[in-house]
């Protein structure tokens, strides 16, 4: 069987190699939402085999300067009638052919079942795009608002032949600048309309700049350390550092605070005040600081059945370009969290993600630190991340507690979806400290009771 | 049998006696810390005010850096360009005490943060500070003007004021050291204990490390040593209470970089050595005269009469001219303003403007002390019955404390531990008087005869003088207990005496008896007065002391309304500026703009160079375009400027303005104060047009009337 599948894999390879002229899109569909500052795509490709083999699998190609701003990537099959219809799931990988013209880079959807000749199937794709909209002017003043850029190609870049396609974009305002006319090219209210476009050859490319209005807060957490600690005696407790930064355009000039506060419509339209964001429901003790004390502007809508919104603002309001730090802490109940699998093992399931409302984190670590003495730790994350263990000494500790680190960049909110760390632990060890302590106490009492009554004197 | 049996009686009774006053110490200790919890529960957990900062940065340097580099440390980021050496200009006990502390939690693996331990190590030593007065009044007048004087201690409003949670200043650790060190000196000249000495001159050297009021110790013990000399009270106890302290005490001082030969060479030490060469004079005439008969004697006297004056009159001649040979006198500006309290403001204008640096008024002392006020006379009368060594040295204590505080409100905090010893021994005797009438009293009323009333004021007064006896033997059994047997004979002795003084102290007793009625009156009104201090203790640790003054709070009838604008400018600095970026403002931001914003000042709290705060001055007193070419030369980028006047803060800027112009005035003689007064107007005008220099670009010459807020110049 293992021979098998190393004879299948070069023949797989070149199916792949050869699909590029077998499979052709008959209608692809794309809609760009440009609302906030992360750039959702949404791609309907209808595909049709038109070549001799079953094939397994489609490519997706990407210009180089989107490649390095993904941070999302996922496929859907559709299956089923208009109104039953059903969404599968597809894997997706990334991919190196040696043939890409300009560094294009791919990612390969494989199919659950392989398309046969004549096949047609409906593929939903939604890929998340971050740091993609370039403010311009680069600097604008407190009256100003935030104009930006986009970037793309009138035309889907495929490695195939699209029939027919059209490509939607959504901006958040009507205040459209300038943008780039592609025949047919229409504009109504919010939305552009660039196609359709009839018979274009496999990478055809026709660039597009989009210069609007975006005055949604750029709000970008440059580095996110999140601290998940396990305590058996029934609490889970969660500190999260934050570096924030305000990516859009930046700020120059004076900070006038009286504009700021007196005319709200016009003064600092693209700076941000507050902050959303959602924790776990049955939170208690939540604490919002930074390194010189707390932060006195925080609201907590807290509620014991379904998500609790803590809104916060940072010390002062964030125009472009500026940045701060703060620490947000709390805790919840552990039996929300951890629960023991079939086989004897415990497992804590858990949100990934920024806690934040639409913000993007460019470097996510999150750090679970298990109870002293649990064992055999393992996480299953259902997207690919860095994983590495750490030692850490907390309250009375002798051989540490190990933390599990899950590192990630380059992280949207599509990524809050929980993962599941599995570890063992034997409830004894919850005990060691408390005896530790009692011990520690008698010995001292008994050192006291010994000193009195010893008399140490060499002359009597 | 029966008196076996009393005498176990007593011992139970002791015993109990012990465990009660233990318990009594463990809820002051408790009481004294967290009376001072007002400010973390009302604000939250956050150092306070502007020296702290300094403390609290030091401490996070120590704690990163380890001790060595911290006796090297060059501070680079302040007085700027000049820097100063933070290892040798700063009083380090209280650093080191709480990064100790840090380094002991953590390594047993409690990850207490170094801020945290910064805001309650000050109410932690108040606790230990409080039995430390428990320890020296109970060693002046006995257990329970020990407790009284402790529980008072414990919540006297003038320490609170300097031990808040947060308030992380050298005064937090610094009582406790002075209150220890004065202990230490009176059990020494008590017991006349060696092993005692030694801890004494340790006590000492924590205090030198810990606070410059050192002073105050090594000019007030000499002062009592003199005292008890002149007063014929001298003995081989004062002498080793005295010698060894100055001694050892002196060569732990000069241990300590920022005192260093200052220990032996200014003045404010001049008077501990002159009492030392005093003391040994006399130590060898007693000792001559022990030796010499009478007659010899008086030859030797007149020869060495003689002699010795001719030698002293050389000495002193020699001295008074080095003495005066220098400008001020060998005294520090500080001190000389302690002694001549005109001195400050007519020559240093920059301590003249600390407002801590004032003499205090009448109804600060109503705040600070409250009742103890009209208590501390009634201690003096009772500290004087009888007048022994030790109740004679907190005479003299509070003699001078009294001085001290009067001439500067910031000395209140050193005479309140001396007004709470003395409220403590009225307290606790008035307590005693009155109790012993109302039980002799009841006695009689219960229907005892006469002749019954005196057995029973007799029998009342055995069991005391056993009880009086047992705490002195109990005493000498808790020293050590290798020293048992040494002890019994001195015991046995005192035996004696109480004996001797039990017939004294009965017909005493019989005086003292005062009337039922009067009795129960005093006993309340004694009871509303503790009540009364009390609930002004508590409303001052609430109300009054716990605003961490960085962050202000007002009630509105929205409800409670927070201004944390201080930190929010700080905290735009410190994300917001290029690290290397200079800020200048008026020096009391200097240190929270260095802990708080970590960028590079001008000038900051600790004053050591008037001229670089004139220059500052002057930039900020002058027209917008020499105050730019000031700045520019200081390579400042950033000027923080303070306006409180939309939201009537009172101290800002525009407040300490008038200090700007008299301390830039002292150095260059361009800015004269009258052409500042010519009207508040004037002084918005000015204030108003620097806020809005921006020293970086051309935009100088904005006046805007209608600044509101500090942060809106924080960004160009």
């Amino acid at each position: 069987m293992l021979s098998l599948t190393i004879i299948l894999i070069p023949i797989f390879l070149f199916i792949s190699g050869a699909s590029s002229h077998q499979i052709r899109i008959n209608n692809a569909e794309r809609r760009i939402d440009l609302s906030t500052h992360i750039v959702k795509v949404f791609l309907t490709l209808k595909v049709e085999n038109t070549g001799k083999t079953s094939a397994s699998e489609i490519l997706l190609a990407f210009p180089p300067t989107q490649v390095d701003h993904l941070a999302f990537l996922e496929a859907l099959a559709a299956t089923g009638k208009k109104k039953k219809k059903t969404y599968v799931s597809l894997a997706v990988k990334p991919t190196q052919l040696p043939d890409a013209p300009n560094e294009t880079n791919y990612y390969t959807i494989v199919l659950a079942n392989p398309l046969n000749t004549g096949e047609t199937a409906t593929l939903e794709i939604l890929y998340i795009l971050t740091h993609s909209l370039e403010p311009f002017p680069v600097e604008i003043s407190q009256s100003e608002s935030q104009l930006v850029y986009y970037r793309d190609s009138a035309l889907i870049l495929s490695p195939y032949h699209i029939k027919q396609q059209t490509t939607f974009i959504k901006i958040p305002s009507n205040k459209v600048e300038s943008f780039t006319r592609v025949e047919p090219t229409d504009r109504a209210g919010n939305e552009l309309k660039y196609g359709p476009y009839e018979d274009r050859p496999p990478y055809s490319y026709s660039p597009l700049l989009v210069h609007f209005e975006n005055n949604n807060p750029f709000s970008v957490v440059e580095e996110l350390v999140r601290e998940v600690e396990i305590s058996h005696w029934g609490n889970l407790q969660i500190t999260e550092q934050y570096k924030l930064a305000h990516a859009g355009a930046r700020h120059k000039g004076i900070f006038s605070r009286v504009d700021y506060q007196s005319k709200p419509a016009f003064s600092g339209v693209s700076s941000f005040k507050h902050l959303l964001a959602r924790l776990p429901p049955r939170v208690h003790s939540v604490y919002y600081r930074d390194e010189i004390g707390n932060i006195s502007t925080s609201h907590l809508r807290a509620d014991s059945w379904k998500i609790s919104e803590l809104e916060i603002e940072p010390r002062y309001p964030l125009f472009g370009g500026w940045r701060a730090t703060f620490v947000i802490g709390y805790g919840l109940p552990l039996e929300d969290f951890l629960f023991e699998s079939s086989d004897g093992r415990r497992y804590l399931n858990f949100t990934f993600g920024c806690p934040l409302v639409e913000t993007v984190v460019d470097k996510l670590t999150i750090k679970v630190v298990l109870p002293e003495g649990a064992k055999g730790p393992s996480a299953v994350v259902p997207f690919p991340v860095e994983q590495r263990l750490e030692t850490k000494y907390s309250y009375l500790d002798v051989v540490g507690r190990t933390v599990v680190v899950l590192e990630k960049k380059n992280v949207v909110p599509v990524h809050n979806i929980p993962f599941q760390l599995y570890y063992t632990f034997k409830p004894i060890f919850m005990l060691a400290e408390p005896l530790m302590l009692a011990s520690a106490f008698f010995l001292f009492f008994t050192a006291c009771v010994a000193y009195l009554h010893v008399d140490l004197s060499i002359r009597k | 049998m029966a008196a076996a049996a009393k005498a176990g009686e007593a011992t139970l009774r002791h015993a109990f006696g012990n465990v009660l006053s233990f318990f009594i110490l463990l809820l002051i200790g408790v009481l004294a810390f967290s009376i001072r919890l007002f400010s973390v529960i009302k604000y939250e957990s956050v150092i306070h005010e502007f020296d702290p900062y300094f403390n609290y940065r030091v401490t996070q340097f120590l704690t990163k850096n380890g001790i060595y580099d911290f006796w090297n440390w060059f501070d680079d980021r302040t007085w700027y360009p000049l820097g100063r050496v933070i290892g040798g200009t700063v009083y380090p006990g209280l650093t080191l005490t709480a990064g100790t502390i840090w380094w002991l939690l953590n390594s047993l693996n409690i990850p207490l943060s170094v801020e945290t331990v910064c805001v309650f190590t000050a109410p932690i030593f108040s606790a230990f500070a409080s039995w430390a007065t428990y320890l020296l009044t109970k060693e002046v007048k006995g257990a329970g003007a020990g407790l009284t004087a402790a529980a008072l201690l414990a919540m006297v409003p003038s320490y609170i004021s300097r031990s808040v949670a947060g308030s992380y200043d050298n005064e937090a650790v610094a009582i406790f050291a002075l209150i220890i060190t004065f202990y230490l000196y009176i059990k020494t000249l008590n017991t006349g204990s060696l092993f005692y000495a030694t801890l004494n001159a340790i006590a000492y050297f924590y205090m030198v490390c810990s606070w410059g009021g050192y002073t105050f110790i090594i000019n007030l013990i000499p002062m009592h040593v003199l005292l008890c000399i002149v007063t014929g009270r001298y003995s081989s106890r004062l002498y080793i209470a005295y010698a060894p302290l100055v001694v050892l005490g002196t060569l732990l001082a000069a241990l300590v970089p920022v005192v260093g030969f200052n220990a032996v060479m200014t003045s404010e030490h001049f008077a501990s050595f002159l009492v030392f060469i005093i003391l040994h004079v006399v130590a060898l005439v007693y000792y001559i005269k022990g030796i010499l008969s009478p007659k010899m004697f008086k030859v030797a006297v007149t020869l060495v009469v003689s002699v010795g004056l001719v030698v002293c009159c050389a000495v002193i001649a020699i001295l008074v001219a080095l003495v005066a040979s220098s400008p001020t006198k060998g005294w520090s500006g500080r001190s000389l303003s302690l002694l001549d309290p005109t001195y400050a403001s007519k020559y240093i204008p920059i301590i003249a403007s600390v407002s801590e640096h004032q003499p205090p008024t009448w109804p600060s002392y109503f705040m600070d002390i409250n009742v103890l006020a009209f208590l501390v006379p009634a201690g003096i009368i009772a500290c004087f019955l009888p007048l022994s060594d030790a109740s004679s040295f907190v005479v003299l204590y509070i003699v001078t404390s009294v001085y001290f505080s009067g001439v500067m409100v910031r000395l209140m905090l050193v005479f309140a531990p001396a007004a709470c010893i003395m409220s403590g021994i009225a307290l606790s005797q008035a307590f005693d008087v009155f109790t012993r009438s109302i039980k002799f009293q009841l006695l009689r009323i219960l229907g005892f005869s006469e002749a019954d009333a005196g057995d029973g004021s007799s029998a009342n007064v055995v069991p005391e003088n056993d009880a009086v006896k047992v705490d002195k033997s109990e005493e000498t059994i808790k020293e050590r207990p290798s020293r048992k047997n040494k002890k019994k004979e001195k015991e046995q002795m005192e035996k004696a005496q109480a004996e001797k003084t039990s017939a004294k102290s009965k017909t005493e007793k019989r005086l003292l008896v005062l009337p039922m009625e009067l009795s129960v009156i005093g006993l309340l009104l004694l009871v509303f007065m503790g009540a009364f201090y009390v609930v002004h203790c508590v409303w001052a640790a609430a109300e009054a002391y716990s605003a961490p003054s960085i962050v202000l709070t007002s009630y509105t009838h929205e409800g409670l309304h927070v201004f944390d604008d201080f930190r929010e400018a700080y905290a735009w600095l410190r994300h917001n500026t290029e690290v290397d970026d200079k800020v200048a403002s008026w020096w009391d931001y200097g240190y929270q703009t260095t802990a708080m914003a970590n960028r590079t000042v001008i000038v900051d709290n600790n004053t050591w160079n008037n001229t670089h705060i004139a220059t500052v001055g002057t930039a900020m007193s002058s027209p917008e375009k020499a105050a730019w070419e000031i700045f520019n030369s200081l390579d400042v980028k950033y000027v923080l400027v303070v306006f409180g006047g939309l939201v009537g803060y009172p101290s800002d800027d525009i407040n300490k303005f008038l200090w700007m112009v008299r301390i830039g005035g002292g150095v260059f003689p361009h800015i004269k104060e009258p052409d500042y007064l010519v009207g508040l107007l004037l002084l918005f005008v000015e204030t108003d047009g620097k806020g809005f220099d921006r020293v970086r670009r051309t935009e100088i010459g904005k006046k805007y009337f209608k600044l509101t807020h500090f942060e809106e110049v924080r960004q160009s």
